[in-house]
């Protein structure tokens, strides 16, 4: 289920100001890619342009292209809701719809997009909260609020919630920035189980992060404050941080500058 | 003179400007307060004798200028309908237009319109509406003097009440959840149904609640719209109805006692059926509240 995403000279803009530009990148099935780069960037802008996200700020448009195996996600005729069913997305600060259960949480995108027998969903929602490791925790209490859980658990919540849907690529912007280390530990743990049947792209301010999980790293910068962000350089993780071709992205893992 | 550093203990002025402040706070709130406590105080007090099972279920009719006795069950039944009536046509137009504003307008020129009309709307003075609704439903369309036409007018009055605090309401529903909603394929108008109302559910009642408050009281309008009468009229659709402000109204200005006496009672009712009706909102919203379950 997990397909490959083929970027091509993409660039996003807010308004009249270009966020990014002139990106091109493979993004390999069954794999972590982790995007770094210091902030304001562009890793989240570009990652959100990959399911159709971005356009949903005002004001907000993409130029380019994006392919999800061989159809092109900024096609004339292509639904963007069903482009983000297909690739789902995890964010910075956990966000549980504050009125539902954990049950209902987990169950928002399916009975969101139309009816489902009240067993099916009992096996999807089982299914999705031990794929994201929280079933034990939570199993006696599902009809509790999932506002009621540590952030920890609210964020393998949503990752629940991302997974219940059936999405070909999980995208995840910052999932561990609001968490302690033991919740990033299990997310990390996770996300490495994850990719055995995901695609799954992580942007990430933790480089520890992004070398213990990913297998494929993409450095973004911006040539200086009000330009748009650019792909610096992307490729195996061991590569970009013992050998990077680049002078920046050694100054930005070695700590020198970002 | 030395500069000073380091840490220092809080100067004497500052001390006393703090107590002058606090001081000046709770005299307003005892001000604010004043004025409250001492009509609901002299509402009870001269309203709690009539306040009996006939008073509850009787009307004016036959009862003669000099008479005790009577009541103002045709004002309640009235005031009900056309508050409720009122309700069911404000709300749902007033919830809608908040939506647009906060989902669909994005500031664009549309938006920018209504939202300077619904600000027009908010201080239309009372009396406003129920002319526009005499000269056009009664005296154009030749519709009867009803609880309906009384609907209308105070209905005119709810609707800015109505998008005005749902519309706040709907803008502190955090844009994270509008995006976790989107990132799960949900399309938007689904994630305002599913997502957005009901995380804004307490206090659009609470808004609701506020105008329907506000327009139980407004007598204005239902004076040039509903008419008065002393009988029970049930349909709201046909005929003069009553309404308990317009009680108020009739029976303060009539010479006897016993006529005042219904006057406070009646103001007295009303303050009541505000006040259970806040009580119902409340249970409402407490029932739907995520806490409940936890």
């Amino acid at each position: 289920m997990a397909k490959q995403i083929e970027v091509a000279g993409l660039d996003a803009y807010y308004g009249s100001h270009k966020a990014i530009e002139g990106i091109s990148m493979t993004i390999e099935p069954r794999s972590v890619t982790a995007f770094i780069g210091p902030s304001g960037c562009g890793k989240s802008t570009f990652l959100r342009t990959l399911n159709r996200m971005h356009e949903v700020i005002p004001g907000a448009r993409v130029e380019g292209k994006v392919r999800l195996e061989d159809q092109d996600l900024y096609g004339a005729d292509v639904d963007p809701v069903s482009v983000r069913r297909t690739i789902g997305m995890v964010f910075q600060r956990p966000n549980p719809f504050p009125t539902m259960s954990i049950f209902d949480n987990v169950a928002a995108g399916l009975r969101l997009n139309g009816r489902h027998s009240r067993s099916e969903l009992d096996g999807i929602v089982e299914e999705s909260l031990k794929g994201a490791n929280l079933w034990n925790e939570v199993k006696d209490r599902l009809n509790k609020p999932g506002a009621g859980l540590s952030g920890g658990q609210q964020q393998r919540l949503c990752i629940a919630r991302a997974i219940a849907v059936r999405p070909q690529v999980l995208l995840m912007d910052e999932p561990c920035s609001a968490l302690d280390p033991i919740s990033t530990l299990a997310i990390e743990d996770l996300i490495s189980q994850l990719k055995q049947d995901y695609t799954i792209v992580i942007v990430t301010h933790n480089m520890q992060q992004a070398a213990r999980v990913s297998d494929k790293t993409a450095f973004f910068n911006l040539a200086a404050q009000g330009q748009p962000g650019k792909l610096v350089e992307m490729d195996e993780t061991s590569k970009i941080f013992t050998n990077p071709a680049e002078k920046a992205t050694e100054d930005y893992i070695t700590g020198r500058f970002g | 003179m030395t500069v000073q550093t380091g840490i220092q203990p809080i100067s004497a002025a500052r001390r006393a400007k703090d107590r002058l402040v606090q001081v000046l706070v709770y005299l307003a709130f005892a001000l604010a307060v004043i004025p409250l406590l001492s009509v609901l105080w002299l509402v009870v007090k001269n309203g709690i004798g009539r306040l009996d099972m006939e008073f509850l279920t009787h009307s004016m009719r036959n009862i003669g200028a000099r008479d005790a006795g009577g009541g103002a069950y045709h004002a309640i039944i009235g005031t009900l309908e056309q508050v409720l009536l009122a309700s069911l046509i404000a709300v749902p137009i007033g919830l809608l237009t908040a939506v647009y504003l906060v989902e669909y307008g994005e500031g664009g020129r549309l938006s920018r319109i209504i939202s300077f009309f619904v600000d027009v709307m908010t201080g239309v003075p009372s009396v406003v509406s129920g002319l526009f609704v005499l000269a056009f439903w009664i005296l154009v369309l030749g519709m009867p003097f009803s609880g309906f036409a009384g609907a209308l007018a105070l209905s005119i009055l709810m609707m800015p009440v109505v998008v005005r605090s749902a519309e706040e309401m709907l803008r502190l529903v955090p844009r994270e959840l509008r995006e976790a909603s989107y990132a799960l394929g949900v399309p938007k108008w689904r994630t305002i149904v599913k997502v957005v109302l009901p995380t804004a559910f307490t206090g659009i009642v609470t808004g609701v609640m506020l105008a329907v408050a506000r327009v139980a009281g407004e007598t204005a309008p239902l004076l040039l719209t509903v008419f008065i009468t002393d009988s029970i009229n049930n349909d709201p659709f046909n005929g003069p109805q009553m309404g308990l402000p317009l009680y108020v109204f009739d029976q303060a200005g009539r010479p006897t006692d016993t006529a005042i006496n219904r006057a406070w009672t009646g103001a007295l009712t009303l303050i009541l059926i505000v006040m259970l009706l806040n009580l119902v909102a409340r249970l409402i919203t407490w029932w739907r509240s995520p806490a409940r379950r936890r």
